[in-house]
């Protein structure tokens, strides 16, 4: 009953203990919100690149400068990053990797593998 | 539409729509990576051919069924006051559609067929 008294009445940010599932998790949402948000920007590269020769041309153009490697790292990140949270769900949906130690686990990997992979793709796919 | 991505249909729908994204996630990166098209004439075959043009225009169609779910969830989650909830869930569809649109004249114009 004395731990019940001293809860917090005000959730204080600095306060809350944010385990690294729940940063996944967080980075789950923020990856979601950030590709549909950026939708409209991927249809209009697209629309671009198809417009004709000289569209294709300025579409590569965009990408490969250093805005658009930056920016093409960060959606590669957000893909990789809800791509690998995506599949740890689904596997916890089916009762893989449930336990605590193992969710723990997987959570780091794909907190780590996600920016890995993310700098990967953008080297492979701007050269 | 609120009936229809609800509950444990939204749960589902999900789920299903998420395998087929990330199947065509891996295809495209693959495409990119292993052929990616040097020339436009390249790049516009390559989206004009029926079978590819049909997979982009379905997985657009599944990516913003999953992006009404998902941001169904989030803002469910985090703007509690009713009206501006279906505000912002009103604009967010709207923007939806008007992308469905836009990325199906993108591919039938790339097709020649619009």
């Amino acid at each position: 009953m004395a731990a019940n008294e001293k809860r917090p009445v005000h959730l204080n940010l600095l306060q809350i203990r944010f385990p690294v599932p729940a940063v996944m998790s967080i980075g789950h949402r923020i990856s979601g919100v950030l590709w549909i948000l950026l939708l409209p920007a991927m249809i209009f590269l697209v629309d671009l690149s198809l417009s004709g020769p000289q569209g294709f041309a300025r579409a590569g153009e965009l990408l490969g400068s250093v805005m658009g490697r930056l920016a093409a790292f960060l959606l590669l990140w957000a893909l990789m990053h809800h791509l690998l949270a995506g599949i740890r769900y689904l596997a916890l949906d089916l009762d893989l990797g449930i336990e605590k130690q193992a969710a723990l686990a997987t959570a780091w990997w794909v907190m780590l593998a996600a920016p890995l992979l993310a700098a990967g793709l953008t080297a492979g796919l701007l050269p | 539409m609120s009936r229809t991505a609800s509950g444990f249909r939204a749960w589902i729908l999900q789920r299903i729509s998420a395998a087929w994204l990330g199947l065509f996630v891996l295809a495209t990166l693959g495409y990119f990576l292993l052929s990616p098209p040097a020339t436009f004439e390249q790049w516009r075959a390559f989206v004009a051919h029926p079978v590819v043009g049909t997979l982009i225009l379905v997985t657009v169609a599944v990516v913003l069924l999953h992006a009404w779910v998902g941001i169904r969830d989030v803002l469910i989650d985090y703007v509690p006051p009713l009206a501006l909830r279906l505000t912002l869930l009103s604009l967010f569809g709207l923007g939806f559609v008007a992308c469905g649109l836009w990325a199906l004249q993108v591919i039938l114009l790339a097709s020649g067929l619009a």
